[in-house]
């Protein structure tokens, strides 16, 4: 399995964000994207799953596992966190197993050791703890790239560690990972890819 | 996967309130309203129940209409759902379906009894509810496409009606007839209903499409 961006440039509100943005990406490499606030890595990410068309470029897939868009193969973690403040964590969880086919939810469960707190209210849960259930999605299903937008935030040290030894198991099994982040994240990245560099007019 | 939605939905629904139970409020409250707007001619009112009894159940399926993306679009399930196996026209359909089972089926069901306030004739109380629960159907899948247009809009409720109200107008006419036709000349009904069942298939068809292709471009 390959990634391969070819000169994206992406245009957000008539503003140019970046150009001739190129990486490629092969199973078991993770990348790194970084850049000050509005340099479009949020806006990249959703290039990759399809959302946003990019102004010039693309992204091309090859030999992809199943035949299904570059999207259904993503899990993409976003700022918001898609969870239901009247289900409790474990419906939560059941619902996107559901959703995405055949789920585990146990491993969903076990992934950030939400277990004792499965019961409870998802309304009542604190933001990192909101973090980790959005996280646990990650581990319902297989699915070869990993989007992460600002993963770690409100994540305490012993959660940051179980992402990144879950980011070190997917690369392990041939995955892709690519994480926008302001913070250090411990996970094995192979590029790093700073939008700032990319951005036009900037000097 | 798509029950799971309709599951999860309903769970939702029943657990936050605003399904059934406050479509009904607003109906009873439109449909005790009218008599003592109108005033109490017996004529009159078994006249106009029909009439009345539609045109409660088109504002209350409005009513409801911008509820049914916006949760999921400001959490951004939504977009997740786009990323689904399932593809997006069918996470549409099935929040049409728990749209229609939570607002316009309990409506449709109980509107004809709520017809004894309007001194409604019994006769009409079986075709009105049928056609009810038929046209209702076409309502909720159109109050669908409104709700993606609306998305963005912060009173999108408001826009809704004025967007989909003029939509619903076939409905009305078809609807009504179909109701009241059994009265008349027995074809009448025939046809009506016929044309409501029509309807309820070509949006089953058109309108998941249409709400999906708006619900993308809201991603963008």
């Amino acid at each position: 399995m390959k990634l391969q961006a070819q000169t994206l440039a992406c245009e957000r509100g008539g503003r140019q964000l970046f150009q001739g943005l190129e990486f490629t990406l092969t199973g078991g490499e993770a990348m790194l994207v970084t850049g000050r606030n509005g340099a479009g890595k949020t806006s990249l990410l959703r290039i990759i799953c399809g959302f946003i068309e990019p102004t010039c470029g693309r992204i091309r897939l090859h030999d992809r596992p199943e035949a299904c868009s570059i999207g259904q193969l993503c899990h993409y973690v976003a700022h918001e966190d898609a969870i239901k403040s009247a289900l409790t964590v474990r419906e939560n969880i059941t619902f996107w197993a559901r959703f995405f086919g055949a789920g585990d939810v146990e491993a969903g469960l076990a992934a950030f050791g939400l277990g004792p707190l499965a019961a409870c209210n998802a309304g009542l849960l604190s933001c990192g703890q909101k973090r980790k259930l959005t996280l646990s999605r990650l581990k319902l299903v297989n699915r070869a790239i990993w989007l992460l937008d600002e993963p770690a935030t409100g994540l305490d040290a012993t959660a940051q560690h179980r992402l990144c030894r879950h980011m070190t198991h997917h690369l392990a099994a041939g995955g892709i990972v690519i994480a926008a982040s302001h913070t250090q994240l411990d996970a094995p990245f192979t590029v790093t890819l700073n939008i700032n560099d990319l951005s036009a007019g900037m000097t | 996967m798509f029950t799971a939605i309709i599951a999860r939905d309903i769970r939702l629904i029943l657990r936050q309130g605003g399904g059934a139970g406050m479509s009904l409020g607003f109906v009873l409250t439109v449909i005790v309203m009218i008599p003592l707007g109108i005033g109490p001619d017996h004529e009159v009112l078994s006249q106009i129940a029909p009439g009345i009894m539609w045109i409660a159940l088109l504002l209350s399926v409005l009513l409801s209409a911008d509820r049914i993306f916006r949760a999921d679009y400001e959490d951004g399930s939504l977009e997740l759902m786009g990323l689904g196996v399932l593809p997006l026209e069918l996470v549409v359909l099935a929040k049409a379906v728990v749209h229609w089972l939570t607002s316009a089926l309990p409506l449709s069901l109980t509107t004809p009894l709520f017809g004894i306030f309007l001194n409604l004739d019994p006769s009409l109380f079986s075709t009105l509810g049928l056609a009810m629960i038929t046209g209702s159907a076409t309502l909720s899948l159109m109050g669908c496409v409104g709700g993606a247009v609306t998305l963005g809009l912060r009173r999108g409720g408001l826009v809704i009606s004025i967007l989909i109200l003029p939509l619903y107008v076939p409905i009305l006419v078809f609807g009504l007839s179909a109701s009241v036709g059994s009265m008349g000349a027995d074809h009448v009904f025939n046809t009506s209903f016929l044309m409501l069942i029509a309807f309820a298939l070509a949006s089953v068809v058109l309108c998941p499409v249409a709400a999906a292709g708006i619900l993308r471009a809201h991603f963008r």
